[in-house]
Formats: C-alpha cells, sequence, structure tokens
C-alpha cells in the first residue's frame, strides 16, 4: 500500500533522487558508540537538535494557552500550570528543554573544540553553529520574559540596564528592544513574545539546515 | 539518464518518465565498520532518543517548573537574578575593575573578547593538527576559559541567598476582604496598613495576616502591645474599635 503510493507520487514528481539524497549516507565506525562507546560524544549534537525539536513542539502548545499582555500574562500561565490537563508537564519540558538544550550544545561544541574538527574546511560550519549558540542564548533571554512573574520582569530590567550601558548606541538599543527608554511594560512584553516566538526561530531554523547541509556535504570529521 | 533528442516526459510536466531504482548504497566496501545512516543507524539513534525522553519526561514530572508572583513593578526591594547559564556575565558584573566606571570592561571587553575568539578559533588556531595535545594555545585557552566560567557561575550561586531569594518571589495567597467593612476601616485608621498592606499580605516590614490562625484576644493583645519588630501602642482607638478591629483580623482567611 505505502509503496504504491510512493510509486504514484515518484511517477509524477521523481522523489527518489531526493529521498535517496536523505538516506543514503555512511556513519564511520569511529562515530558508532555501537562499536566505540567512547564514541557517544558524537551524540551530544543530534540530542542538542532533539531537544530544540521538543522545544518547538512544546512552545507551539504553549501559544494555545499564552496571553502576551501585561494583564493576562501571568494568569494564562498560572492557569496553564494549575488548571490545563499535562499544562504543568507541557510547561515543565519547555522550562527544562531550554536548560538541557544549553547544557547538550555547551557539550557538542567542547567536543568539536577539542577534536579540532572546525579546522579546514569546516570553519563555516563552525561559525554557523556559534551563531546558533547565540541564538540559544537570546532565545533563553527573551523566554525568561514572557511568564511576566517577579525574577522575569526584574532580570529583563538588569539586562536592559547592562544593554543600555553600551557605549554611543547604548539608549537605542534599548528603546529598540524593550520599546521605551524608561518603560519595561506591555510594549516590552509584547516585543519579547515576537522575538522569542517569530524572529529567533525563523534565524534558527535556518541556521540549523545550513548547519546541516554543510554537515552532509562534507561528511564528518575523521579521527583523531 | 536519457539525455537530449527523445526524452520522454510525464504529461505535459518536466518529469521524465525514466525512474531511479530506489535502492540503497552499498557500503560493504567502505573501510572499517561504516554502517548505513538508514534504517540502521537511525535506529540506534531512536532507542538513545527514547531513553533521553524518559529520563527527561521524569525531570519534568519530578520538579514542576517554577513560577513566582505576578510582576510588580513597584517592589524595589526585589533582589534579581537571571537564569543559571547567565550567572558567569553576571557575576563578572560585580568585580571592581569589571563595574562603575569600568563597566565597559565586564559588559563589553571581556564577554565580546572570550565569545569572538570562540566565534573565530578557526582562524586563530589555523596549524594542521587535530590532536589537543598538539595544540597547546588554543586548548590552554579554552581550558582557561571553562575554569573561569565556572568559577564565576559557582561564585555567584554560593553567594545568592536562595532562601530569601524563595520568599520574595512566593506566590502570596490573597484573601477575600471587605473593604467597606468597620473592621477594614479602623484597620486603615490605625496606619495598619502602612505595613500589613491594602490587602493585608504583608511586606518587607511585616508579615501576612491572611490566614494567622490567631483568635480575636490573641490579635487585640498583638495591637496593642506590639510584637517582633512591631511596637507598642501602634492602635490608638478605643476599647470597642479594638474589639471590632480584632474580629475582623481574626477572620481574614483565604477562599
Amino acid at each position: 500500500m505505502i509503496n504504491k503510493i510512493y510509486d504514484w507520487v515518484d511517477e509524477r514528481l521523481d522523489i527518489t533522487p531526493l529521498w535517496r539524497d536523505i538516506a543514503d549516507h555512511e556513519v564511520p565506525e569511529h562515530v558508532n558508540p555501537a562499536h566505540h562507546f567512547s564514541a557517544f560524544v558524537y551524540c551530544f549534537g543530534g540530542l542538542t537538535f532533539f531537544i530544540t525539536v521538543i522545544q518547538i513542539l512544546s512552545g507551539m502548545f504553549l501559544t494555545m494557552y499564552y496571553v502576551p499582555d501585561i494583564v493576562n500574562a501571568w494568569e494564562s500561565v498560572y492557569y496553564l500550570q494549575n488548571e490545563v490537563a499535562f499544562g504543568q508537564i507541557v510547561r515543565g519540558m519547555h522550562h527544562w528543554g531550554a536548560s538541557l538544550v544549553i547544557v547538550m550544545m555547551f557539550l557538542h561544541t567542547l567536543r568539536v573544540f577539542f577534536q579540532g574538527a572546525y579546522k579546514k574546511p569546516r570553519e563555516l560550519n563552525w561559525m554557523v553553529g556559534v551563531l546558533i549558540f547565540f541564538i540559544m542564548l537570546a532565545l533563553g533571554l527573551t523566554g525568561y520574559l514572557l511568564p511576566w512573574d517577579m525574577k522575569a520582569l526584574f532580570a529583563t530590567k538588569v539586562t536592559l540596564t547592562i544593554m543600555e550601558s553600551v557605549p554611543l548606541i547604548g539608549p537605542a538599543l534599548k528603546t529598540l528592544v524593550a520599546g521605551d527608554p524608561t518603560i519595561v511594560g506591555a510594549q516590552t512584553l509584547t516585543r519579547f513574545f515576537a522575538v522569542h516566538v517569530f524572529f529567533l526561530p525563523a534565524a534558527l531554523l535556518g541556521l540549523i539546515a545550513a548547519h546541516f547541509l554543510m554537515i552532509r556535504k562534507q561528511g564528518i570529521s575523521g579521527p583523531l | 539518464m536519457h539525455r537530449g533528442k527523445g526524452m520522454k516526459f510525464v504529461g505535459d510536466s518536466r518529469i521524465s518518465t525514466d525512474r531511479k531504482p530506489n535502492i540503497p548504497k552499498d557500503y560493504s566496501e567502505y573501510p572499517g565498520k561504516t554502517e548505513a545512516f538508514w534504517p540502521n543507524f537511525l535506529l540506534k539513534e531512536w532507542i538513545v532518543g527514547a531513553v533521553f525522553l524518559v529520563g527527561f519526561l521524569c525531570l519534568t514530572a519530578a520538579h514542576p517548573s517554577p513560577l513566582e508572583r505576578i510582576a510588580d513593578p513597584t517592589d524595589t526591594a526585589y533582589v534579581p537574578l537571571p537564569d543559571w547559564y547567565f550567572l558567569f556575565l553576571y557575576q563578572l558584573l560585580k568585580y571592581t575593575y569589571a563595574s562603575g566606571p569600568y563597566n565597559i570592561v565586564g559588559a563589553m571587553i571581556v564577554p565580546g573578547l572570550a565569545f569572538g575568539a570562540l566565534f573565530l578559533a578557526p582562524f586563530l588556531d589555523r596549524g594542521p593538527e587535530r590532536k589537543p595535545t598538539k595544540r597547546p594555545l588554543a586548548v590552554g585557552f579554552m581550558l582557561l576559559a571553562i575554569a573561569a566560567v565556572f568559577y564565576l557561575t559557582w561564585e555567584s550561586a554560593a553567594h545568592h541567598d536562595w532562601e530569601a531569594s524563595k520568599k520574595q518571589g512566593a506566590i502570596v495567597e490573597g484573601a477575600d476582604i471587605d473593604k467597606d467593612s468597620e473592621g477594614y476601616k479602623y484597620f486603615e485608621a490605625n496606619t495598619c496598613i502602612s505595613c500589613h498592606g491594602a490587602e493585608l499580605t504583608g511586606g518587607p516590614a511585616a508579615p501576612s495576616l491572611v490566614d494567622t490562625g490567631l483568635t480575636p484576644e490573641e490579635v487585640a493583645e498583638i495591637a496593642v502591645k506590639g510584637k517582633g519588630t512591631m511596637p507598642a501602642g501602634v492602635f490608638k482607638g478605643t476599647d470597642e474599635e479594638l474589639k471590632v478591629l480584632a474580629e475582623f483580623v481574626s477572620n481574614v482567611k483565604t477562599e
């Protein structure tokens, strides 16, 4: 049945070259934990991607309840946490996933660094990877404000004060991020929400696509 | 594959009628124990992912994510703290030569140099050697950076009062208070409100009066004689008013 559907689509769209491109690539012995247990260090990148997928899915479900305005934001999170069936689990996955993704990415970065895997010809992929790291930190920073509780508000105020202390562009930068030169409020929350949910994930998906394309094109770095 | 003259297409589309056979690549002549990604290795990855997911779900079930009380911009006594992975940057700003007039050092120069070097690592460490022992400078600087990050994070966490932090952000249970009642008027008139708050939920200077579990007699005694940091003689009304006030405070309970 599935084969018949596949053939029907393939006849019309010739998807076999595309599919073989995705499916056919070798996993060398030195990265396979089934052959050398120490190769588990090669799992960190994959786990980072896995948690990123969890973050996107749990985040999509969170937006079904979350309201990004200063009156209802906290109330909606409180409701989700205490009243909605499995709301606590979904929010828990997003909350703990945010920390775990940093841990996994840190370990992945260290693996690549200490193995010198960023050297020619893989310089570009390393730089894209560091950009992904920055995007993740920015996602953590913007996501921290969204529950609109005490620690969210005051941690963001600290961040904005640090931003303001940047020479020359500081005040303008703060106004751009917070929506107002002095107030951290309704504008700030909607801005952080938009950045957290649309701008940064879009950049993240583009960079991850580039990261994966480059790995496929160049292949994984050889054994030391 | 047929090219040029005589090519046949599906309908009026650009899809060739020639089918490419859908067969996996053969890895038997590859060096070592090379394995196909699809489906052999992907199934193993799937198992790792499943094990990870079970552990992750156990974590979320055992530790519900925290939520503090709703943001109150007027509470100037609140001591903020960023998420744990920013603690090292935050801690850096507390040192003499990275704060105040030297703020730019802690906020821009040091993090900028560190992250800039990370970003440009392939161009700073250009040699062909990959083994960590053969490139002491790159590895040395990275170990130094890791040590600094861990030390700063630890310093920040060790000097933070986690107990006070938990208390200052705790969600305070509010009570249904009849603000038109006689008792509330005496509560307001005797300045109880300035420390215990308009909602009787307390503040930095005084405890919450919700769910005290005290009898009216005990409340009356505290109102007159004080308790802890509360001085004696705050209540200045008549005995009759004291009785009404004590009844009122004693009865403030969460719904």
